[in-house]
């Protein structure tokens, strides 16, 4: 008997052999349409700027828009590569910004279930990949569906998004409740976009501690370490953000003194210290 | 398009109907009043009787496994749009081999028409109740929420031990059926093979848990109760009386 996709996602890195290789960072947020696949790409950029080599890989393989956001118009994507069409080499393309992309391609509906298949090769890619990069981020669906589990699991940390609206919110606590109790996730990345106000993302982070404290700490049985959300930044809402969106560019190289890219910026630098 | 006539269509003395109709004889096949053989509206019936018989598990009249499949699919789609809770529970009837081996297989067959009967009487319209395959039956329950899935379960376990099956005439013999019962993925995006995996999962537990047990699988945890709700937005009604 198989094992469930949730038992199965036990961090299927554990343990993975040797040799170094890149962090590999997965960004999700249980709510869609949040800005993760902005916050990758820019969080790329900002990381790049810093010297890292960086692989943004689009982990959304059902409803991938990684290409719209960094106005990319793949002839290769993740499917070739799965298809035996081109080899991962050619498919891993420079994306503006410095930073490389592995691209799902769109509308690839027959991966946005978990299957056997899927697994192996999504498992073997992140492998392959790993250590030719200093940090790779998963930029993955929305939801909590089995891929998108099992894509975190792959991963050394997770960064959950959020931003102040209680779908949103509630989303986020959804996800970190999954991941604390079926994934053993002890230390949580937070990170809250479009803050009206200096401190929220803050304030955000101490409520979902506090609810985490309360309802999901006694779930878990052997708990070794705390869990911990840890709050690696607010970015502020910006009109600068949408308008770069709009134009397919990357915040960062377009308005590199907007408030939002300046919040990124210290994001990266926290994510890296 | 032409509205449907009772005309027979042309061509259709050439269609091969034989084991068609033969089949639908047997079956019992109702045909519309006053329907001329060789028309449009008999075709249509034709077809529909067809379509009701492939869907069909021929000893138990219950849904089949093709059928189930297919209504899984779509209450899998359906939970992840609207996020309802649906149930999935495997059914095994226990030792049924010893059925068999000591009555025989006609009797076999009689207690597995009883045992569908009793799992049909426990069910709502809405839910699909199927033959899966051998001794083994699965019922799908949309819009079923944690609470009221332990409860159905206990009841088609207990409704089952109490139904004693006439096997011939002054025999009776009563069995008893496990029970694994899987909550859809209420995210986005799961596959049906996964949720049947995870309900059989549960029936393996309470097979090993000594038999006559309905075991669920916790309800999936990334479900927000309302009063993980009040605390995260400040607005529990509770608060106050703590």
């Amino acid at each position: 008997m198989t094992p469930s996709p949730i038992q199965a996602a036990a961090p299927a890195h554990a343990g993975a052999a040797s040799g170094p290789r890149g962090r590999i960072i997965a960004v999700t947020s249980g709510k869609g349409g949040v800005g993760k696949t902005f916050l990758a790409a820019n969080l790329a950029a900002a990381l790049t700027a810093r010297g890292e080599r960086v692989l943004v890989l689009d982990a959304d393989l059902g409803l991938a828009n990684l290409d719209v956001i960094l106005n990319l118009e793949p002839k290769l994507t993740l499917h070739d590569v799965f298809t035996g069409r081109c080899t991962l080499e050619e498919a891993m393309l420079p994306a503006p910004g410095g930073f490389t992309v592995l691209l799902a391609g769109s509308g690839l509906v027959e991966y946005s279930r978990l299957t056997q298949e899927v697994r192996v090769q999504l498992e073997d890619i992140v492998a392959k990949v790993a250590p030719r990069f200093d940090r790779i981020l998963l930029d993955t669906g929305a939801g909590i569906s089995d891929v998108v589990l099992y894509a975190v699991s792959l991963a050394d940390e997770v960064l959950v998004l959020a931003t102040p609206e209680p779908t949103s919110m509630t989303d986020a606590y959804a996800t970190i409740k999954v991941l604390a109790t079926q994934q053993q996730r002890r230390r949580i990345r937070l990170v809250v976009n479009q803050v009206s106000q200096a401190g929220e993302g803050r304030a955000i982070r101490n409520q979902l501690q506090l609810v985490v404290d309360r309802f999901v700490v006694p779930k878990i049985e052997a708990l070794d370490e705390p869990l911990k959300l840890d709050l690696l930044g607010e970015i502020p809402t910006d009109a600068g953000v949408r308008e770069t969106v709009q134009k397919r560019r990357l915040l960062l190289e377009t308005m590199p003194g907007a408030p939002a890219a300046l919040a990124l910026v210290g994001v990266a630098q926290r994510l890296a210290a | 398009m032409p509205a449907p006539t009772d005309q027979p269509p042309a061509g259709s003395s050439a269609l091969r109907l034989g084991t068609a109709l033969l089949l639908l004889q047997q079956a019992g096949h109702v045909w519309p009043a006053g329907v001329q053989p060789g028309s449009i509206a008999w075709l249509q019936s034709a077809i529909d009787g067809l379509c009701e018989l492939s869907s069909r598990d021929a000893l138990t009249g219950l849904s089949n496994r093709r059928q189930f499949e297919l209504a899984l699919a779509s209450e899998i789609d359906r939970v992840a749009r609207t996020g309802e809770p649906a149930l999935v529970l495997m059914v095994d009837i226990d030792h049924f081999k010893r059925i068999n081996d000591d009555h025989g297989h006609p009797a076999g067959d009689l207690v597995l028409k009883a045992v569908a009967k009793v799992l049909h009487d426990c069910i709502r319209p809405m839910d699909t109740v199927a033959r899966f395959g051998g001794e083994e039956f699965a019922m799908i329950l949309p819009n079923c929420p944690p609470l009221f899935g332990q409860a159905v379960a206990e009841r088609v376990r207990l409704k089952v031990q109490g139904t004693s099956v006439t096997i011939a005439p002054g025999q009776q013999v009563s069995v008893t059926v496990s029970l694994g019962g899987a909550y859809a993925p209420q995210w986005v995006r799961s596959s049906p093979t996964l949720w049947v995996e995870r309900a059989d999962q549960q029936l393996y537990r309470a097979k090993q848990e000594g038999r006559n047990v309905a075991s669920l699988e916790q309800p999936p945890s990334s479900l927000v109760s309302p009063e993980e709700k009040g605390l995260l937005f400040g607005t529990s009604q509770f608060q106050e009386f703590l």
